[in-house]
């Protein structure tokens, strides 16, 4: 801050503070971000004897929190797995699907199509519970409850919206001559589609692939109506529903460390590929 | 007949007027889409209109036997869930879920502004703030309602900070604001992000000629930036609008079901769906999908927030497909 200030040497008074003020909001904003996420990892180390302690750092620090969230009657290993073939094969699909529709949506003319992306955003602002009401019924009737399809079909009502979005976003950011030089050269819509159009969006894709996944892994609702049985639950449910060894007391030690278990991979990841996710987020709000 | 000889013609016009070829083409690669969404989302919303409609369970007839299965009751439902016994739960759910929308879409619309403004006048560790933004996002609401919990605890950091012991998560007015401070913090960075999004595409010298003209910060702010980011800021505010509405995860996990300050919309048509009377709950979640509909068409006729966006700029080049697109302006954000 001090380098700053002394490589301007104009700077006082008003300016000095006005150069300064700036780095004092994103301290606050960076604050306000990563401390309460920070409060989670700390208390995650904390013994759980030591549970109630506020102090900044974990006076022993202590991995007895995470060896007991994969203790064996937990099934919280089981969860991730779960949590990992619900989000990754709601992904594939959604992507498989979606990427079509995109292609169409951001690369063909035909009529109706403002209406065809309307309906389509429209969808995935129905409120989840009454998709699932009706679905919950059905489901018990075809003995699909406790299913990983109950749980990745009502995900796809808002994941394929989304990735459908994003990606018309992408489409239509490339250049129109790509194409049309490839049908000069004698390809077909669809050869140019396969051989121009997916391989140079496959940053897109991949983007649109994040930011899917993370919204299937967070889904909560679907999971807790569809399945009963814990060896079918996703780790959102889970964490939620782990029971401390007192009655109503709540195991936070044990939850704050399933928490950072489920959140660091994803933190990791929006971490690595933090532009294009942004890039992926904006893509339909931002012009 | 006809057929056969539309072959090739059919053919040559698909190169003259692309149009028609397009239209073909564009209904195979949009039917995918069309059937999973018809599946997913179609016929439940159906399925639930109808549901609305019966009554399950078993009633006696009027030899005195039990009957079961879905009996017609027509609106019955929705009078009961208006005015019948029960009719204070539904209020209580719609003033609670009117009461969140309403609070934490203006304190995140606020603190997100405020948060863009900052980010897009800092010029170093800006990718630093922005990463860092993005992690309250990728933070399951499930596990943010927890961590939130464990922050709310009797004895917990919150209460050791303001040095006074609120029980948070029971109920009253302290659980409220307990959801409205998780809310926030989950969603007013997400809010910052797409408006900074925005703040980055308004070009730098009409700044300039604001200051050379002599307007002052607060002149700036309210004159040129507020209406250059009000269609981003319109359609993020529109996506929390609806999120808020159907929200569950974040007053379930924090608080807990069947706490009258925080039950949302959601969480009762939730709880009647679990005790097996799909019928009410059918009818609350046709409520609520109501609510939303009418909440995302006022809001969209009102403000005019924009969400299909530029789709509508190649509209009016339509008869002939444009040979140059005018290059559209880099859409990913710059460090």
């Amino acid at each position: 801050m001090t380098a700053v200030a002394a490589s301007a040497p104009r700077a006082r008074g008003k300016s000095r503070t006005r150069q300064v003020l700036p780095y004092v909001g994103m301290a606050v904003v960076v604050i306000y971000c990563l401390v309460p996420f920070y409060w989670m990892f700390v208390s995650a180390f904390r013994r759980p004897e030591d549970q109630f302690e506020n102090s900044v750092l974990p006076a022993p620090w202590s991995v007895k929190n995470f060896s007991a969230v994969f203790k064996p009657g937990v099934g919280f290993g089981r969860a991730l797995l779960n949590s990992l073939v619900v989000a990754g094969l709601t992904t594939l699909i959604t992507l498989l699907v979606g990427t079509f529709t995109a292609y169409a949506l951001a690369r063909l003319n035909f009529r109706f199509k403002n209406a065809v992306l309307g309906v389509i955003i429209a969808t995935s602002m129905f409120p989840g519970i009454s998709l699932i009401i009706p679905l919950l019924k059905l489901f018990s009737d075809i003995k699909w409850i406790n299913t990983y399809q109950a749980m990745i079909l009502p995900t796809l009502s808002f994941a394929l919206p989304l990735a459908v979005w994003n990606l018309t976003a992408f489409f239509r950011q490339m250049p129109f001559e790509l194409e049309q030089a490839a049908m000069v050269d004698g390809c077909t819509r669809g050869e140019a589609f396969r051989k121009i159009i997916i391989p140079l969006s496959a940053p897109g894709v991949f983007t649109t692939a994040i930011i899917t996944f993370i919204a299937a892994w967070n889904e909560f609702i679907i999971a807790l109506s569809m399945v009963n049985k814990k060896e079918m639950q996703t780790a959102t449910v889970s964490i939620s529903k782990f029971t401390g060894a007192y009655g109503f007391d709540q195991p936070f030690g044990t939850q704050m460390a399933a928490g950072v278990i489920v959140t660091v991979p994803l933190v990791i990841v929006v971490l690595v590929f933090q532009r294009r996710i942004i890039a992926g987020l904006t893509a339909g709000g931002v012009k | 007949m006809t057929t056969t000889t539309a072959g090739p013609a059919a053919a040559r016009k698909r190169r003259r007027g692309d149009v028609q070829g397009s239209g073909r083409l564009a209904v195979t690669l949009l039917s995918p889409t069309f059937i999973v969404l018809a599946l997913v989302v179609g016929y439940p919303v159906v399925a639930a209109l109808r549901e609305s409609l019966y009554q399950r369970g078993q009633g006696l007839d009027a030899n005195g036997f039990v009957v079961q299965g879905d009996k017609f009751v027509g609106l019955r439902n929705y009078t009961d869930i208006f005015t019948g016994p029960n009719s204070h739960a539904f209020w209580n759910a719609f003033g609670n879920t009117t009461f969140f929308t309403v609070v934490t879409v203006v304190i995140e619309t606020v603190l997100g502004v405020a948060m863009a403004l900052i980010m897009s006048r800092a010029f170093r560790g800006r990718g630093f703030v922005r990463a860092s933004i993005l992690v309250p996002w990728a933070i399951p609401t499930v596990v943010s309602g927890l961590l939130w919990r464990w922050v709310f605890q009797a004895d917990g950091i919150a209460n050791a900070i303001i040095g006074r012991q609120v029980l948070w998560t029971t109920e009253g007015f302290h659980a409220k604001l307990a959801v409205i401070i998780a809310d926030t913090w989950k969603t007013a960075p997400f809010v910052g992000l797409l408006v900074l999004a925005g703040l980055q595409v308004i070009p730098r010298d009409v700044y300039e000629a604001a200051r050379v003209d002599g307007a002052g910060a607060w002149q700036t702010f309210w004159r040129i930036t507020l209406p250059m980011v009000k269609p981003v800021l319109l359609v993020a505010v529109l996506f929390r609008l609806l999120d808020v509405l159907r929200m569950f995860d974040l007053p379930v996990v924090l608080i807990g079901l069947h706490k009258d300050s925080v039950e949302t919309l959601t969480m009762t048509a939730y709880d009647e769906a679990t005790n097996l009377r799909y019928g009410p709950a059918a009818a609350y979640a046709t409520v609520l999908f109501v609510y939303v509909a009418v909440v995302a068409y006022t809001f969209v006729r009102l403000l005019g927030a924009d969400i299909i966006g530029e789709m509508r700029q190649p509209r009016a080049a339509r008869p002939v497909r444009p040979k140059r697109k005018p290059l559209t302006v880099p859409r990913e954000v710059t460090t």
